[in-house]
């Protein structure tokens, strides 16, 4: 009962921060993890480009961002994006007065980080592709690029709606590490909120339920889509 | 007139030569089918008609467009040869409709409404129009490669190209798949076919060309070859298929 009391009390007084922070991270998720998909697709289509140093780049770009901790590529955009933003501020401070470079640094980095691991998931997908397709449909007329955008790539993603999930659940779940920059997203606010309670366990249990709770309802969402594009 | 002609094709992949030398002409609704032993090379030369592969040296003109000259679009000569694969190759994320307009609307800019009543001729004339909404997995082997005809149809292909259509089928939807070439080769469509069914070689083939080693070895009319074969290799390819 005590228990019981101990939870309700927390949330009456601090569900206002709670919605703040899973506002900031649905709306952190959901842009970064869109642009990281357009990322990972032309990534991967980098990487399988006949044209050399497309391909360099990308294999490059992608063992980078799996080579280097997630926590490090963020500090460093961060202060990348720091020294930028102070310059572009002094040189036109109308435009850039107020640009809020944490939760900037925060999009960019979840992008990036999820674009690398999007890019070998499609090309993984892009490769798993029977080559008779590339064959019959150049030898319809179609050059490669429209084979690729009408023909590979509809079956790929299809088939990787799984792997991209996954993918994405992951990038979620890593936006809780923009608490290290101050971003104010769910885990953020939580820290306020047991820093002020002194309820550390069960502070952290309710954000673990947020948690899960976005995170069931995103895999029902992923498998109903799935469902959606499955090819007969 | 000749709708292909081919001078001294040389294919090889790496050092493996795979076409050694190979000159051929078909004429205007003629259909030629190439038979011979496996590796011989006839999927290698149906492919360089189309440029599906590069080829080192000769000359490859199909109805006037010479292929072999590097300035040329390939997309655009693909456009007049249709090819049908073994494998039947179909789209399997489009409707069997869709199979067929896509090219036509894209590559032809035809709009839909025109592109969709020639598809539904087409399905017609392959026995297949109350699967015009069904997919390619729906669809039994021989169904699929009726389709996949029908779609390289819809390009108004001057050429047809068949490697091994039937030999990824069932023995008892063979019969349906040759029956929709048969009724092509009657309405004139110039084809040249890959083929190890001898019959359909010996009834509606103007010639036929033995293939061995990446070499012609012997070319003819289906009754002289089939009944009297010249070359000793040959006779002995006959002799185990026949
Ligand atoms: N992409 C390729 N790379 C390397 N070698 C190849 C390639 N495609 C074919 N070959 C080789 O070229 C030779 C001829 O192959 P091809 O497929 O043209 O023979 P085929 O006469 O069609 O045989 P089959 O009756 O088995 O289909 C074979 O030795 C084959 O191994
Ligand atoms: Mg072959």
């Amino acid at each position: 009962m005590v228990c019981v009391a101990v939870f309700k009390e927390i949330i009456v007084n601090s569900y206002p921060m709670f919605l703040l922070g899973l506002e900031t991270t649905l709306r952190i998720f959901l842009i970064s993890v869109s642009i990281g998909f357009l990322i990972g697709l032309f990534i991967a289509l980098f990487k399988i480009s006949t044209f050399k140093p497309a391909s360099w780049l990308a294999s490059g770009y992608v063992n980078i961002i799996r080579g280097t901790p997630f926590i490090l590529q963020l500090l460093f955009i961060y202060t990348v994006n720091g020294f930028l933003f102070s310059y572009l501020n002094e040189t036109w401070p109308t435009i850039f007065g107020d640009v809020d470079t944490r939760e900037l640094s925060g999009i960019i980095t979840v992008a990036l980080n999820a674009g690398g691991y999007f890019s070998e998931i499609i090309r993984g997908g892009i490769l798993s592709i029977d080559k008779g397709q590339m064959e019959a449909s150049r030898s319809l007329g179609f050059s490669r690029k429209q084979t690729m955008w009408l023909v590979i790539l509809p079956q790929a993603i299809r088939q990787l709606t799984p792997s991209l999930a996954n993918q994405a659940i992951i990038s979620l779940k890593d936006t809780s590490l923009l608490t290290t920059i101050g971003i104010g997203e769910l885990m953020y606010q939580g820290s306020l909120v047991y820093a002020a309670n002194f309820q550390i366990l069960p502070t952290l249990t309710i954000l673990g339920i947020i948690y899960f709770a976005i995170i069931y309802l995103l895999t029902q969402l992923f498998s109903l889509i799935e469902r959606k594009v499955r090819i007969p | 007139m000749s709708m292909i002609q081919v001078r001294n094709l040389k294919k090889s992949f790496g050092e493996h030569v795979v076409l050694q030398d190979v000159s051929l002409t078909v004429d205007e609704k003629e259909v030629v089918c190439i038979i011979g032993p496996s590796g011989s090379g006839k999927s290698t030369f149906l492919r360089c008609l189309n440029r599906l592969e590069k080829f080192q040296e000769g000359e490859v003109i199909i109805n006037n467009h010479d292929y072999s000259n590097k300035g040329v679009n390939l997309n655009d000569v693909r456009k007049e040869v249709g090819m049908v694969f073994q494998q039947f190759n179909l789209f399997p994320h489009k409707t069997v409709l869709q199979n067929i307009t896509m090219a036509p609307i894209k590559l032809l800019k035809m709009d839909k409404a025109s592109a969709e009543k020639r598809a539904m001729e087409l399905l017609e004339k392959v026995g297949l129009k109350e699967k015009r909404d069904s997919y390619p997995s729906q669809l039994s082997g021989g169904q699929q490669q009726r389709v996949a005809i029908a779609r390289a149809l819809a390009m108004n292909p001057k050429v047809m190209l068949f490697d091994e259509p039937t030999s990824a089928l069932d023995p008892e939807m063979v019969g349906e798949v040759l029956e929709v070439m048969k009724q092509l080769a009657r309405e004139g469509m110039t084809m040249v076919v890959v083929t190890h069914e001898m019959g359909f070689a010996r009834e509606v083939s103007n010639h036929v060309i033995f293939m061995d080693g990446g070499y012609i070895v012997e070319e003819n009319s289906p009754a002289e070859l089939f009944s009297n074969p010249t070359h000793e290799r040959t006779k002995a390819f006959l002799g185990k298929v026949l």
